[in-house]
This record gives structure tokens, sequence and C-alpha cells, in this order.
């Protein structure tokens, strides 16, 4: 990577979002930078899948702005604008892939968009992108439902890269898996965004995944990003909440492991 | 394209392939050179390559002849995605197995871990049995499919069975019997039935008289239309016809709710806390159709009177009191005995292939829609084969 002036490409300034009475972030602020990747963590309903969702524009924010790669959301939110969702992929918690398709198929999909694309490199370059997040070949002609959670996990990544996104958002990429399809899905995750210098947006509650994979943690909580920092910036913060989290058994347990393991996952 | 023929003189045939590609927020727009001598091919590219190029980029170089090393420079490259490294590592693939040696110069450490990472993902297509269909499997699958509907029918029968295990439980312990259920299905499948059951009967009644009367007005018959009526409803058209309609509302909603608690594994855990899944969910349902159907039945049959005799009224001017004259005098009681003698059998039918399609459905929910649009043609097919049936048992016993 490189070490120069590290370039923001998602900014969210004084965002609010609220539903009805009930406001879930107020005077939100933060940045995101090209080529890292961002965990964010948070209590159950402070709202993490709720900024993922705003950024990319699936929640009407009800103030502030948010800014991706330079393009203001707000301005496109109603006409959507192919150019950006070509620089951004999603990959939603159980994969929301299409279950009339394959996996394939599924893949193809958001390629189907691109002009002049031959169908036959549109299948070999679909096959490709399956064998990048580790699926084996034959996967490509089953239906999502054939698959177990961890492969449809893959396949929704897979669908998430199809057009070589700059920015990935990933919704709790390891709920659900066993702890050996999670470890393999944070080596995934750093490999593919190391090799393809992808911007990577994570929400998690897994503090294996913290440890092993994200650069920058933010921690959401009392309605906005209460912090942001490394792994070892988080365990001296002194906020109630945020010190029991990084500092609780399980996440000194998460913490002795990584340090045991730190070779093989930092590759 | 002239490209790499192998030249007669020392010198290069040279050929500039331009991808003219127009491109938003593209300033480069990508430019391959390929240069040809008798010894090397030389591939200079310049620019962005991603996916929207990838095809053009795809067909300029499979053109390449693999008939001697080739040397790529990617000096001039600003940016590489995964298409166009695929594109590259295709094509590397296709020289080194035709013995070349493939070198590629002047990429940066991004775009070359990209190659990297895409030349170690590059999938390998494993063979594809698809063995042409040959006549033995052709008939294989004929013995599959007829085996599969006798595996169906024997599970039908099991259902069927298992109800009745539940019902003689039931007496011989009422206090499990649900009786709060039954009445609330009593309500669903047949209280809530009754103004699209009434208002299907009474427009069929209206049908038939005015189909009948326009017929038996050419022979002077017109009075032969209440029997016609008479015979036609009470003996076929009221119970079918209801039977296809909650066959339609209610086998669906019976695999719906009982596939959603099958796909929310609400049964597994029902059967874990000792609750039978037959006795609390199928006897209730089931026998709620039993006792509904023979009353939607009935009230079919007076609305399918009722309107056709409204009809032969109006168009034939055959009055109520003669109407009713005629329907006592012509037509036998045994009409209305056969017609209600089907009700609880189609009833059973359609609750068993309910349930039975219900629990069928797997932990997504794509089964859950499949198994109830199954349910659905599979109650209403069974019904009119169970009525084809009976009319054949009828005509046998002289009824």
């Amino acid at each position: 990577m490189d070490e120069t002036e590290p370039e923001v490409v998602i900014s969210i300034r004084r965002l609010r979002n609220q539903f009805g009475s009930q406001v879930v972030h107020e005077n939100l602020d933060l940045d995101i930078y090209r080529g890292e990747i961002l965990g964010v963590v948070g209590g159950s309903g402070t709202g993490k899948s709720v900024l993922l969702r705003t950024i990319v524009g699936l929640n009407l924010l009800a103030a502030g702005s948010v800014t991706v790669l330079g393009d203001n959301i707000l301005n496109e939110r109603h006409q959507p604008n192919d150019d950006a969702e070509a620089r951004w992929g999603v990959m939603f918690q159980d994969g929301a892939l299409f279950s009339s398709l394959t996996v394939r198929e599924n893949v193809e999909v958001p390629m189907r968009t691109v002009e002049g694309l031959d169908p036959d490199i549109r299948r070999a370059l679909a096959d490709l992108k399956i064998s990048m997040v580790g699926l084996p070949y034959l996967a490509g002609d089953k239906y999502p439902s054939e698959l177990s959670g961890g492969m449809r996990k893959r396949a929704g990544l897979a669908r998430a890269l199809a057009l070589d996104p700059q920015i990935v958002f990933l919704d709790e990429p390891t709920a659900g898996l066993d702890p050996i399809g999670a470890a393999e899905f944070d080596l995934l995750i750093r490999g593919l965004s190391r090799a393809l210098g992808l911007t990577v947006f994570l929400v998690t509650h897994d503090l294996d995944t913290l440890h092993a994979v994200c650069d920058r943690i933010a921690v959401l909580a009392e309605r906005r990003v209460l912090v942001t920092g490394t792994m070892q910036e988080m365990l001296s913060v002194d906020h109630p909440w945020v010190h029991e989290y990084f500092n609780g058994p399980r996440a000194r347990a998460a913490l002795e492991t990584k340090e045991t393991t730190t070779g093989p996952i930092r590759n | 394209m002239a490209t790499g023929r192998p030249g007669t003189d020392s010198c290069c045939s040279v050929e500039d392939v331009k991808l003219n590609i127009f491109r938003m927020n593209v300033s480069a727009s990508p430019n391959i050179e390929i240069e040809s001598t008798e010894f090397e091919v030389t591939v200079t590219m310049r620019g962005v390559f991603s996916l929207p190029d990838v095809t053009e980029l795809v067909a300029s170089l499979s053109t390449l002849p693999v008939d001697r090393p080739m040397q790529i420079d990617m000096a001039g490259v600003t940016r590489l995605d995964t298409a166009a490294a695929w594109a590259l590592t295709t094509l590397s693939a296709r020289f080194e197995a035709a013995g070349q040696r493939v070198e590629i110069k002047g990429l940066g450490a991004g775009p070359q871990s990209l190659l990297r990472t895409v030349a170690d993902a590059m999938p390998k297509p494993t063979e594809e049995q698809m063995s042409p269909l040959t006549l033995t499997d052709r008939l294989a699958g004929l013995g599959e499919a007829v085996a599969g509907a006798m595996k169906f029918l024997l599970a039908l029968v099991g259902y069927f069975g298992l109800f009745l295990a539940g019902l003689a439980r039931s007496l011989r312990h009422p206090s499990e019997f649900r009786l709060t259920a039954l009445i609330h299905h009593c309500e669903e499948v047949g209280v809530k039935a009754v103004p699209i059951v009434a208002l299907m009967a009474f427009l069929i009644g209206v049908v038939l008289a005015f189909q009948g009367s326009t017929q038996l007005r050419q022979f002077g018959a017109e009075v032969f239309v209440v029997d016609l009526i008479a015979i036609s409803i009470l003996r076929e058209l009221g119970i079918l016809l209801t039977s296809i309609i909650v066959a339609g509302r209610t086998a669906s909603a019976f695999t719906a709710a009982i596939g959603s608690m099958k796909m929310r594994e609400e049964i597994d855990a029902m059967r874990t806390l000792g609750i039978d899944p037959a006795m609390s969910l199928f006897v209730p349902r089931i026998l709620a159709l039993v006792i509904m159907l023979p009353i939607l039945g009935l009230i079919a049959n007076l609305m399918g009177l009722l309107g056709g005799g409204l009809m032969a009224w109006i168009e034939l001017g055959i009055s109520p009191a003669m109407f009713s004259t005629r329907l006592i005098d012509g037509t036998d009681i045994s009409h209305v005995t056969v017609g209600m003698v089907k009700a609880p059998v189609f009833a059973l039918i359609i609750g068993v292939v309910g349930c039975h399609a219900g629990m069928q459905v797997k932990s997504n929910a794509e089964s859950l829609g499949r198994m109830t649009s199954t349910a659905v043609v599979t109650a209403i097919f069974a019904v009119i084969v169970a009525d084809a049936l009976f009319s054949i048992f009828f005509a046998q016993i002289g009824m």
C-alpha cells in the first residue's frame, strides 16, 4: 500500500437518521480512506446496518451529507447512477442471491449492464470471480438453496465483486459461520482487499474478524461514531461500553488467539 | 487481421490496434500496439483496461500467433481490473501451452499482485457429465416418475392414516383434542368461504338455466329446465365446484401454514416437546374440512337452485311455485344423497393433500411457494378424479 496522504473515499458529515420519533444517528461524522478495511462495531440497535444502508442509498437520510468518491449520494438518490453503482458492491448478510438463478448467473447479473460484453467472456469472468472467492468450479451451476450458509456468503461476495468495485460493503460477513469458515472468510477478505486494492466497509460483531482483518475500527454508540482507531487504540479507550467490548473475556480470548497466530493471518 | 504474419524480410510488420471506447471518468482510453517479428511478438499496452473494454482486448489478443515468444510491455498501463487481468492470463496460458515464453514487464506492484491473484484463481473447469440421453435413460426416467407417483400416493395414504389415528386417539383421550383449534379452522375454511361459494353457485344456476332454456325451447320442452338444473347442481356441480373452490382456498392455506412452521423448525420443536404434529395440526384442520365442506355444499345446492329458479322465472316465465312443484315431483332425493355423500371424501382429499404438501416444505422459501401451488393443483386434480370414480360407482349400483 502506498504510504502517501490517504485519500478519503467516503465522507459522512453530520448525518442524522430517524425512523418516526426514534433517532438512530445524530451528528454522525466518519471518513473512510482508500484501501483500508474499516470495521464498524456497536451494540445491537445502534444502527450499524442502517449506516451501511444509508451510504449505499437504500435508506433515506434525514439530515447531513454522505459523499462517496466525491459524489453526494443525496443528489443521485432517486436516479440510480450506473457509474456510482459500478464503483461499489454490497454483500448482504445471507448473500441475498437471486434464488431463481444459479450462482454463475447471479454473478453475471451486474455484468449484464456492461454494454458489448461478450457472453462467453462474461461467463468466464463469472467463473473467475467464483473461483476467486474460493468456491469450487461446480458451485457455479448450483442454485443458492443448494449451498451452505458459508458458500452463499462467498457467492454474495463474488457478485459484489463482479464489476471490480472500488468499495465493498460487507454486512456481518462471518455471522453464522463456524470458526474455521469464519477464519477462512477473514483471510479471503483481507487477501482480496489487498490484491484488488479494495476499500472495505465491514459491519461485524466478530472480535476475531476485527483482530484479523480490520485496519481501523469505528465504534457506533450514543447515536454517533464514538471513536475510530486501530485495535491497539481501542484497548485504551475508557468509554464504558468500548472498554467492556474490547476488554471483555471474549475480546481477551480473541486477542490471545490473534497473538499466537499473527503470522499466517497477517500474511 | 494480418497481424503477425511471419515476414519474409527481417523487417517487422507493425500494426496498431486502437480501441476507441467511450467511457465516463476514464481519462486515458486503452490502447494496444502489437508488433510482430519473426522471433517475437511484442504487445505494448497503455491506458486503463477494465471490464467494458475486455471484449475488444480479447478480440485483438486472440489473433496473436503462438509460434514465438511474447513480450508484454505494460509500463503505460494506469489501471488494470480483474477482467483485463483475466484476458492477459488467458493469453499467457495459451502461449505457455504452445511452449512459448511470456514476459510481462513494466507492471506496478498493485497490478502485479492482481495479476498473480487472478492467475492463482483461474478456474479449472471440471468435466461435466453431460452424456446424451439414451433410450434406457428415458425408460429409467419414466420408471422413476411412476415409482415417484406411487410413493406419493402411498405417502398420502400414510397421512390419511395419521389423521385417522389422531382421530381415534382423541376419542380415547378427549383431553388431547384441540377443540379451540377445530372451531378456529371451521371458521377459516367454512364460514369465511360462504360468500364466495354462494355467489359461485348462484351464478352457475343462472348459467345453467339460461343455457338450458335456449336449447330446450327448440323442442318446446322448457319445463324440463327445472330437472336439468336440479339434477346437475344437486348431483354434480354444487359439490364439485365447491370442492374446487375450497381446494384452491384451503389446501393452499394448509400448506402455507404448516409449511412455514416446518421452515422455521416449529414442527421439530413440537416433536422435541412431545407434541404430536398430527394431533395438533392435521386433525383439527382436516376434521374442520370434513365438517364444513358438506355444509358449504348444501349452501351451494340451495344457491344454485335459487339462481336457476330466478333465471327460469325471468327467461321462461316458470313461476317459483311451479318451479318448486316440478322440483319436488321430478327430482328424486337420491340425487341429493349422491351429491352429499361425496362431500366428506372430497374434504378428506383436500385436507390430506394440503397437510402432506405442507410437511414436504424444505428450509427455503422457494420450496414453500412451490409446494403451495403443487398442493392446489394436486387437490383439484384428485377431487376431479374422485368425482369421476364416484360417477362410475353410482352408475354401476344404479343410483
